[in-house]
C-alpha cells in the first residue's frame, strides 16, 4: 500500500495540481462569498453579525480536523517506519496553524458585538488558544531538530499529548457552562441550523478546504525539491 | 444598495474586518509558500546545472528530477 505513496509517483500528480485546484479555489470562494455576504438571511437575534460564522466555523473545523490528520499520519508514520507520512504531515500543519489563528481572530471580532468582550477564558476558546499553541509547538520542532529520527519522536510525542484537546475543544460547551453556543450541526442529529444559512456555510467550508489542500500541495513540493536539493549535493 | 451592504445594520466593520482578516490570512500564507517553493526549485536549478555530464546524466534517470526541471522550466 506504502509503495503507492513513494514520493517519486506522488510528484507526477503533486507538481501538476495546484495550477486546477487554485482555478476551483478561486470559483467556490467567489459563490462562497457572494452567498455569505449577500444572499444570505440576516439571523433574527445577532443580525449580520452572524455572517462572521460564515470565515470562523469553517476555519475551526478545518483546523481541528488536520491537527486530527497530522497525529493520524505521525502515529501511522512512526508504526509503519515511513518518512513519507511524516512529509505528509509536516506539509498540513501550516494551513491548520493559519485555520486556527483565523479561528481565534474572528471568533474575538464576533465576540465584540455579541458578547461585548473582544476575549474570554471560555472553555471552547482557551482549548483552541491552547491547539494554536501545539500548531505552533509542531511548526518550531522541525525547525529546530535537523536529524530525522529526533525531530520524527518529537513531533510525533506533540501531536499524541496535542490530539488530547481535540475533543475537548469539540465537547467544551456540552461539558462546561460557556459563552459559546453549542454546535449548531450536528451529522448524527438534526441540524438546528436553516438551510438558507447551512448552504453558505458548507460552501465556504469546501473553499477553506481547496485553500488548505492548494498549501498542502504546493509545500509538499517544496519538501519533495527539498529533499532531491540534499540528494544532489550526495552525487 | 452599496452602502446598505457595507453598513450591515451597524455589523459591517466587524463583518467585513472578519472576513478582511481571512482573505489576507490566506494572501500571505500562499505569498509566503510560493515564494519558498521557488527559493527551492531555483535552488535545485542552479546545483543541477553545476553537475559535470556524468552526474547530471546519472541524476536526470530519476523520474523526479527531471519533472523538477520541465517544471521550472514552463514557470
Amino acid at each position: 500500500m506504502f509503495k503507492l505513496l513513494e514520493p517519486n509517483k506522488i510528484f507526477q500528480i503533486t507538481s501538476k495540481a495546484p495550477g486546477y485546484v487554485l482555478f476551483l479555489f478561486v470559483v467556490v470562494l467567489t459563490v462562497g462569498l457572494t452567498e455569505a455576504l449577500i444572499l444570505s438571511p440576516e439571523d433574527y437575534k445577532q443580525s449580520d453579525a452572524v455572517r462572521i460564522m460564515y470565515v470562523h466555523v469553517p476555519s475551526a473545523w478545518i483546523s481541528l480536523g488536520i491537527f486530527s490528520s497530522i497525529t493520524l499520519l505521525s502515529v501511522s508514520g512512526f508504526i509503519f517506519k515511513n518518512k513519507n507520512l511524516f512529509l505528509i504531515a509536516k506539509s498540513l500543519a501550516p494551513s491548520g496553524f493559519v485555520f486556527n489563528i483565523i479561528a481565534l481572530v474572528t471568533g474575538s471580532i464576533w465576540g465584540k458585538p455579541t458578547w461585548g468582550t473582544w476575549w474570554a477564558w471560555d472553555a471552547r476558546i482557551t482549548s483552541m488558544l491552547i491547539l494554536a499553541l501545539f500548531f505552533a509547538l509542531y511548526l518550531i520542532a522541525w525547525r529546530i531538530y535537523e536529524k530525522e529520527e529526533k525531530v520524527f519522536k518529537i513531533t510525533t510525542f506533540i501531536t499524541i499529548i496535542g490530539i488530547i484537546n481535540v475533543p475537548i475543544t469539540k465537547y467544551s460547551v456540552e461539558w462546561w457552562n460557556t459563552l459559546h453556543q453549542p454546535a449548531s450541526i450536528n451529522i448524527l442529529s438534526k441540524s438546528s441550523i436553516h438551510s438558507s444559512m447551512l448552504f453558505p456555510l458548507l460552501i465556504m467550508t469546501a473553499a477553506f478546504a481547496l485553500f488548505s489542500l492548494l498549501i498542502f500541495l504546493m509545500k509538499y513540493n517544496t519538501e519533495l525539491i527539498k529533499i532531491k536539493n540534499k540528494g544532489l549535493d550526495r552525487l | 444598495m452599496i452602502n446598505e451592504l457595507l453598513f450591515m445594520n451597524g455589523y459591517g466593520v466587524y463583518v467585513l474586518s472578519a472576513f478582511g482578516f481571512t482573505l489576507l490570512s490566506f494572501s500571505g500564507l500562499y505569498v509566503i509558500t510560493k515564494l519558498q517553493f521557488a527559493k527551492e526549485q531555483n535552488k535545485f536549478v542552479a546545483k543541477f546545472g553545476s553537475l559535470n555530464t556524468d552526474k547530471a546524466n546519472s541524476a536526470k534517470l530519476q523520474r523526479i528530477n527531471k519533472e523538477i526541471l520541465a517544471n521550472a522550466t514552463n514557470n
